[in-house]
């Protein structure tokens, strides 16, 4: 405890309760605590009122309650250059990409990592459900939050261990209900306030309209594999293979999904059945790989990964080069999706992970962006 | 670590004395000073003093004096009371890009209601040309509201010459003269000047009240609507105390008027010479010779407001930049950008220091050297 007061550790704070537990828990361990709320966009209304008001608003609360500086920091330009145009380009290409990913790689553990140092401090702190620790030869490596349901190494997956040696991330031992007991115990003015939900900088706006404020819309051709057409799509960047929901096609049989997009001719590939065999593959290639330990990777190895988020691990064997994974799978897997994350684990050690870049089945590349 | 206060400009501690003024009549004086019995009259007494004490501390008189709760309140009187009350003489009004919000945001308020609003520009100096002024002027012009003092730069604004030059003309002459008063010597009478405002809390005296000084012969209308209180221009029971608070702190701050100047003026060159000895690279902002003893506007090539500010205070600093966004993050300042563009890199790297009653030779100069440290270590 003694010791920690000379250590200085700024906490990114949203204004949630994950972040203000995590500036309570340190504040409790002695640390020179400092709150940062960190601006990357602006949603400001024809009224004047944008929803950072409100969270900043919430820092304030808790940093009083637990009385520590805060400041706020604006990186709403590198947030724009880095992560929306990112974003912007992959539904362009035709994928759904994954802002979270890169706003972690990009903003807050680049830009705002910076920032922190440049503040005196030792280490950055967030709220996220993950677990920093040493393996047997000092190395830092990253490992899942202990609360499965909650664990987000899905999204940090780009970060190295450079990085991680100046991070803390206090939750990543306690379950989530634990975090909203100590919040309310404490009585922090965050307590009961809810999750957010969905991307940052959408919020509960329609995904549908906010898009088309910035990428035009072309509507097309709805076909089956087979070249039948079975109606029209609002523009190929509003849907992601696999999904059910708003393709309009009704009639007998089995539900359509989405199962591939042609950019050339503007087409969305259907097919019939949650099982149908186009939605499967079994490897994928990925892209802009991240090791934690670059070093302990070996050219060919098995491991466990995640496609998306939440989703439980499945069995692949990896095999690196050039910076490409080339990953493949023990057991099929379904509705694969270009531009989100693999992530690689060992156990509960999360190796790394990479951008999706082509999908495979039968040692061919997949229609499922072309 | 003592922390030093480098934000008068801000708000001020209180002057020694004034809260001891306060509170006997916090505690003594009970009554609401539009009353008719002896408690009544007893706090309007008291009022009248204050107000009598204030007026003659511009050159006005007591009846042209009304307290409202501070600056902003009085701006926006001034604005908003004037342009309603003479619209059938016309319906343009002159002020400036550099205005502080409070009239500033007034201004464009008047202009969605229909009138036109004129933003004179600033040079790199900070200061509004009086070739402007008058180019601007037309028959239809009924106000012009020029702030004395820049709350950022503290550039001082040729009032007197403003005052002048509208002598013959029927528009009425408002200076927000927050940043100035207790400074600079004003005579509202020698300077024509038409309306005036100024804020206790800036002086060294309580928050929450101020005064709009209006000539006899303004036609305005109150903005606020209620009882009959100063000669009902502005109603709300009368806050006794704090005018008794804000009469005090003007009386310490117009006999300290020129030891004070001289004492800021001293604070400003240790600020200057300690970044000057330890070789770090800045610029002022504004002319030394045309701003305020109080206020220091400087720009650190190389670093950022958002990094400079949160290190001043993590080492017990405190000055501040522009105006906090309400999401506390710093918004590029409209004066800066004013003066020198709003692409310009000083409008990110600049920091407004400013003295008063908080500091003394030796804090100034351990700031002076906390600063320069944390320059160093972030342009390096």
């Amino acid at each position: 405890m003694e010791d920690n007061k000379n250590i200085r550790v700024v906490v990114g704070m949203s204004g949630g309760v994950d972040s203000s537990v995590a500036a309570l828990l340190l504040k409790e361990q002695g640390y020179d605590v400092v709150g940062i709320f960190m601006k990357n966009w602006d949603d400001t209304d024809e009224f004047g009122v944008c929803t950072a008001t409100e969270d900043f608003d919430d820092v304030v609360r808790v940093c009083n309650q637990l009385d520590i500086p805060y400041y706020s920091v604006n990186f709403e330009k590198q947030y724009w250059d880095k992560v929306f145009t990112y974003f912007l380009d992959e539904y362009k290409a035709g994928r759904t990409p994954n802002p979270d990913v890169m706003c972690n790689k990009e903003i807050k553990f680049k830009a705002f990592l910076d920032h922190a140092l440049s503040l005196g401090a030792d280490y950055l702190a967030t709220g996220h459900y993950a677990q920093v620790a040493r393996d047997e030869d000092g190395k830092i490596q990253m490992l899942r939050g202990a609360d499965d349901n909650k664990d987000q190494t899905y999204f940090l997956n780009q970060l190295s261990s450079d990085v991680l040696e100046k991070v803390m991330f206090p939750l990543g031992h306690l379950p989530k209900p634990e975090v909203r007991k100590i919040a309310a115990d404490y009585g922090l003015a965050t307590a009961a306030k809810k999750d957010s939900t969905g991307i940052c900088f959408i919020g509960e706006r329609n995904f549908k309209s906010f898009l088309s404020e910035y990428l035009p819309a072309q509507p097309g051709k709805m076909m089956t594999l087979d070249g039948i057409e079975k109606g029209t799509h609002d523009g190929l960047m509003y849907y992601t293979i696999g999904q059910r929901q708003g393709l309009g096609i009704g009639g007998s049989g089995d539900p359509w999904f989405v199962v591939g997009k042609n950019l050339k001719d503007n087409y969305l590939y259907v097919a019939q059945g949650y099982h149908n065999e186009f939605l499967y593959s079994d490897a994928l290639v990925a892209t802009d790989i991240n090791w934690v330990q670059p070093d302990q990777i070996e050219e060919t190895f098995t491991c466990t990964a995640k496609f998306r988020y939440r989703q439980k691990d499945s069995e692949v064997t990896v095999t690196v080069k050039n910076n490409r994974a080339y990953v493949v799978f023990k057991e099929s897997q379904r509705a694969i999706t270009p531009g989100q994350a693999v992530v690689f684990y060992q156990g509960d050690v999360c190796l790394g992970g990479g951008t999706i870049d082509e999908i495979i089945k039968d040692n061919k590349a997949l229609q499922y962006v072309g | 670590m003592e922390a030093i206060y480098l934000d008068h400009a801000a708000t001020s501690p209180m002057a020694k004395g004034v809260a001891e003024a306060m509170i006997p009549v916090y505690e003594g004086i009970i009554g609401n000073a539009s009353s008719v019995h002896s408690f009544g009259r007893k706090a309007r007494q008291q009022l009248d003093a204050s107000r009598q004490a204030l007026a003659a501390s511009i050159g006005a008189n007591e009846k042209e004096l009304i307290f409202t709760s501070g600056g902003t309140e009085a701006d926006n009187m001034a604005l908003v009371g004037v342009a309603e009350a003479n619209k059938n003489k016309g319906n343009h009004i002159i002020t400036s890009v550099q205005e502080h919000h409070a009239a500033l945001h007034t201004a464009e308020k008047l202009e969605k209601q229909g009138f036109r609003v004129t933003y004179l520009p600033v040079n790199k100096k900070g200061l509004i040309s009086m070739q402007d002024v008058e180019a601007a002027l037309t028959d239809d012009t009924i106000l012009v509201s020029i702030m004395y003092v820049n709350n950022e730069t503290g550039a001082i604004q040729p009032v007197s010459e403003i005052g002048e030059l509208l002598k013959n003309h029927q528009a009425y002459f408002h200076t927000d003269a927050v940043q100035a008063y207790g400074l600079i010597d004003i005579d509202v009478k020698e300077q024509s000047i038409d309306l005036l405002t100024a804020s206790a809390h800036k002086i060294g005296g309580p928050k929450g009240i101020g005064f709009l000084y209006a000539s006899e012969d303004v036609h305005m209308n109150p903005i606020q609507f209620g009882g009959e209180q100063e000669r009902k221009r502005r109603p709300g029971t009368e806050n006794v105390p704090a005018a008794v608070g804000f009469e005090f702190a003007a009386g310490i701050a117009m006999e300290t008027k020129a030891s004070r100047n001289q004492q800021y003026r001293h604070y400003k060159q240790i600020l200057t010479n300690t970044f000057m000895e330890a070789g770090i690279a800045f610029h002022i902002n504004g002319d030394l010779e045309k701003t305020v003893s109080t206020i220091i506007n400087i720009s650190f090539p190389g670093a950022n407001v958002e990094a400079l500010l949160a290190n001043f205070d993590l080492s017990g600093v405190a000055a501040s930049s522009g105006s906090a966004c309400t999401a506390g993050s710093v918004e590029p300042s409209h004066v800066l950008s004013a003066m020198f563009g709003s692409d310009s890199p000083v409008t990110t790297n600049s920091i407004r220091f400013s003295f008063g009653l908080a500091n003394t030779e030796a804090n100034v100069k351990e700031a002076a050297d906390r600063i320069a440290r944390i320059v160093k270590r972030l342009t390096s």
